[in-house]
């Protein structure tokens, strides 16, 4: 049986945070959700460092971009600057529609660039999206090699 | 067709494969434009703008490369590997689909900068719904990258 995908959403917004778990739970993948609330935390919890020493290495990570201690796109710049980490595929959520955010993003190498929506309907269905097609479509690279 | 504004190249050599994938996509109005490569070389002449693709321009790229790993002359791994280390073409979101069950590839796939990377299903109504959700995901869901730091539209309107 093939093992529960692990996600770790890096999110400052427990508001948001919430509602990613909410829009997660009630979809059809069954996921183990975790989540870090800075960009400090976030390296730690990827590395398996400090209090995160026993982390499960995640097998995708949703990123926001503004986020205390270390910005998303430093974090996002560390993962896949690593030889091992920078498998772990890297969805950018934010709020902000920049170009100059979407087009660092894609140089930095993310795996794509969402933008989160205002609206809670569509920020639901934005969830479900990414889910959909990370854990129904998309192999991942399931904490091997 | 004009190839100067290419929402998918479909980089894939079997006839099969590129029927559905593009009729699934244009039954669900998904890509107003697909280029398709039939083999490495080609698919590289297009992103480089190269040889008899020379007229494009890389401010012009696709929204999204379907990257099939198994190519005639130069190889899905090879391609990925060439757009990938290039400053020009490294933003463009490429999706590796192949009916390889490796593990070896997938790892290699995402280690030399893969966006994504799809197992083909054998069935074909899985392969329609596969494309499908694809295409919504890329082209709808996914904001892509933008050159010149702005959008085209905007480019032209200044």
């Amino acid at each position: 049986m093939k093992p529960v995908p692990e996600l770790l959403i890096v999110d400052d917004n427990p508001a948001d945070l919430g509602l990613a778990r909410e829009a997660l739970s009630g979809g059809s993948h069954h996921t183990q959700i975790n989540s870090v609330e800075d960009g400090e935390e976030a390296l730690a919890f990827l590395n398996r460092t400090g209090v995160h020493a026993s982390a499960i290495r995640p097998d995708l990570v949703i990123l926001d971009l503004n986020l205390p201690k270390k910005n998303g796109l430093a974090v996002l710049a560390a993962v896949k600057t690593d030889s091992d980490l920078r498998r772990i595929p890297v969805v950018i959520f934010s709020a902000s529609r920049l170009s100059q955010d979407i087009a660092r993003s894609y140089e930095l190498g993310a795996n794509c660039y969402v933008s989160k929506p205002g609206n809670l309907n569509e920020y639901f269905a934005a969830v479900r999206s990414i889910e959909e097609f990370w854990f129904g479509l998309a192999s991942l690279s399931l904490r091997g090699g | 067709m004009n190839d100067s504004e290419v929402d998918i190249l479909l980089v894939e050599d079997s006839p099969e494969d590129v029927d559905l994938t593009l009729h699934a996509l244009h039954r669900e109005k998904l890509a107003n434009s697909v280029f398709v490569a039939r083999d490495g070389e080609e698919a590289l002449d297009f992103l480089f703008c190269l040889g008899s693709f020379a007229h494009r321009s890389f401010e012009d790229p696709p929204k999204l490369v379907l990257l099939d790993l198994k190519l005639p002359k130069v190889d899905g791994m090879q391609v990925l590997k060439q757009i990938k280390s290039d400053a020009r073409t490294k933003s463009i979101p490429v999706v590796l689909m192949t009916s390889s069950k490796e593990e070896r590839d997938l790892v290699t796939g995402y280690d030399l900068g893969a966006n994504s990377y799809i197992q083909k299903p054998v069935d074909f109504a899985e392969f329609r719904k596969m494309v499908q959700l694809l295409g919504l995901y890329w082209l709808v869901i996914n904001q892509p990258p933008v050159t010149d730091g702005a959008p085209k539209a905007a480019r032209q309107a200044q």
